[in-house]
């Protein structure tokens, strides 16, 4: 198992990429289950335009994606100048920024699942516990909440995969700096890149899939226990 | 406590207009599917905005279009039992119940968790998941989940239409000592005269969105001019009787009211109770003598009252006996031999048999019902 020790560069582009994932997942989660319950229950002017706007990172080259995301997000751009003067917030050539672009690029596959399961949710239900009293408030923390839960697991698991696999606008957004930015994906790269790099690419990608199996095993796992409760028997 | 329903409002081309009050006791919506039931009931707990109208109960007003009143749903304080129960499927038995307890005001409330628990049977739920819940269950548990958020009236939406009638006869006791033992209105929707005959204290007959008739039960259900609403096949008098005797030999039930002597299948209710009996029309024979040798052992005098002929040949006739009505459906043909007018001395037969448990309601006192009688 000799060859299979990591080399502490290595071990920094997991270390980084698992920071990064799971900051992006947990941050974007309150504005994934935001948006999803905006998108299903919201009837406002410019909800189409919400829907395509959270939708276009998948669609859009991720390039363009993390080229916008540094246009807007830059020291110089106009959000990244107002987060820097006011709140200290640096995103570009920083850890931060590759878990911004990965956040990005992971959302709409969050929103997406949140959506499906708050659009599942029996409005029933919700009706009940509004004659007993309960708020809208309320309402969504005890019953629409507990109910998504499934749904929440589910789009937590694909942001995080996601975003360990960011690879174009993570580089495009904060480039390639071993130890700040280099995720495992740019890691990879970065090996194929140079001669004799094969065997620590080779070592990076048997994690990258040993990471995503554990991933979809925990969703499976989360999920079914979830389920069990509501099944109507 | 009071509470006063008059609201218009449109939904598509459905006008729905309703006007009653109720002060306390059990209030029936009664009338087919489609004619606006639910969707007052809707009103009245706050999930529909009526367009027009005032909705109060005791001293508060709800809604009142014209003083641009609308207290939502949560702030009502309308205990609701849905059709379909609605549990919580993530929660347990308990949770469900104690769920409403947890928003009511700490002054107001007044339900006491085991007397509820108690009253309605579920002691051995209280663990366990609604997915696992029998229809009867579901539906006990959504009555409790009711009741102990202290509300101030409440609402019942056909709550034993998905059950099978065991079922029915499982919860229609609760519901009966619900309507008895608290002074609060409880507004039940129904499509079912069986239901209604037992439970209601007051009906408010339905059709297409309009209040048709308001008054006690026997009162409306006797009306002859309402009998294609309140159901054709099911349709007839409802006569107040009191247990006077058992007789054991035959296994009989005697029972006294002012139109005379009924002997029904033996009941399980003690002597000197009031009971229901709901009478169809098609189980009514006449005759014009006193017949001797008949096996139908209750025999009514008394004098036809009102004839209604409708378009077939079938006519309905409503016989006075001594003060209490009883109607019966018969062909236009036996009317005429028989020679039956307004005024003619008649006698109205009804089999023991016709009689059935399904036609019967509780005792209908302030008396606790006894135990026994939960088993049909």
């Amino acid at each position: 198992m000799e060859w299979f020790t990591l080399s502490p560069e290595e071990w920094a582009a997991v270390r980084l990429s698992l920071k990064v994932a799971l900051v992006a997942t947990f941050v974007s989660l309150p504005f994934g289950i935001a948006t999803a319950m905006l998108l299903v229950r919201g009837r406002f002017w410019g909800r189409s335009l919400l829907d395509g706007l959270v939708m276009m990172p998948l669609i859009l080259p991720p390039v363009v994606t993390g080229y916008l995301l540094l246009i807007l997000f830059g020291r110089r751009g106009p959000i990244g100048a107002f987060l820097e003067q006011y709140f200290g917030i640096v995103f570009s050539f920083r850890w931060t920024g590759a878990a911004l672009a990965c956040g990005v690029m992971a959302f709409p596959l969050m929103v997406r699942a949140i959506r499906l399961s708050i659009e599942a949710v029996d409005w029933r239900l919700e009706d009940a516990a509004g004659t007993l009293g309960a708020n809208r408030a309320w309402v969504f923390l005890t019953v629409t909440l507990p109910l998504i839960v499934p749904g929440i697991i589910s789009g937590m698991i694909l942001s995080f995969a996601k975003a360990m696999g960011e690879f174009g606008a993570t580089i495009t957004f904060v480039s390639n700096i071993p130890g700040e930015t280099q995720t495992l994906p740019s890691a990879i790269y970065t090996f194929t890149q140079v001669p004799g790099g094969d065997l620590g690419a080779f070592r990076l990608t048997v994690i990258s899939i040993c990471i995503a199996m554990m991933a979809l095993f925990v969703s499976e796992l989360l999920a079914k226990r979830a389920k069990r409760r509501f099944e109507v028997a | 406590m009071r509470l006063a329903v008059k609201i218009r409002h449109r939904l598509g081309n459905f006008l729905l207009d309703a006007d009653f009050e109720t002060s306390g006791g059990l209030v029936a919506l009664f009338g087919r599917s489609g004619s606006g039931k639910t969707s007052i009931v809707n009103t009245i707990a706050g999930l529909i905005r009526p367009e027009h109208g005032r909705i109060s109960i005791g001293d508060v007003t709800l809604v009142d279009t014209e003083r641009n009143v609308f207290v939502p749903c949560h702030r009502r304080r309308i205990g609701y039992v849905f059709q379909e129960s609605r549990l919580f499927p993530h929660l347990t038995v308990r949770q469900n119940l104690l769920y409403g307890r947890w928003f009511a005001p700490k002054s107001e409330r007044r339900e006491d968790f085991d007397a509820v628990v108690e009253l309605l049977g579920i002691g051995g739920l209280l663990e366990r998941w609604p997915a696992g819940l029998s229809g009867g269950e579901k539906q006990r548990v959504a009555i409790g989940r009711a009741l102990l958020s202290s509300p101030r009236a409440l609402l019942m939406d056909e709550p034993l239409a998905s059950l099978d009638e065991a079922r029915k006869e499982e919860i229609l006791p609760y519901i009966e000592r619900l309507r008895d033992h608290s002074r609060m209105p409880i507004v039940y929707v129904s499509h079912s005269i069986a239901e209604v005959t037992r439970l209601a204290s007051t009906v408010v007959l339905l059709s297409e969105g309009k209040v048709v008739a308001v008054g006690p039960v026997s009162d409306v259900m006797q009306r002859l001019d309402l009998f294609p609403l309140t159901g054709r096949a099911e349709a007839g008098a409802i006569i107040e009787a009191v247990v006077e005797r058992h007789d054991t030999e035959f296994g009989l039930t005697e029972l006294c009211s002012r139109a005379g002597r009924w002997r029904l299948a033996r009941l399980e209710v003690p002597v000197g109770a009031r009971i229901r009996l709901r009478v169809r029309a098609r189980d009514v024979i006449l005759a014009r003598s006193q017949p001797s040798d008949v096996s139908a052992l209750n025999v009514m005098a008394g004098t036809v009252a009102e004839i209604r002929h409708g378009d077939g040949p079938i006519v309905d006739v409503r016989v006075n006996c001594n003060g209490e009505n009883i109607i019966a459906r018969i062909t236009r043909y036996s009317l005429e031999r028989l020679s039956l007018a307004p005024g003619a001395p008649v006698f109205a037969l009804i089999k023991t048999v016709a009689l059935d448990r399904r036609s019967l309601s509780g005792p209908i006192d302030e008396e606790p019902l006894g135990a026994d009688l939960d088993d049909a």
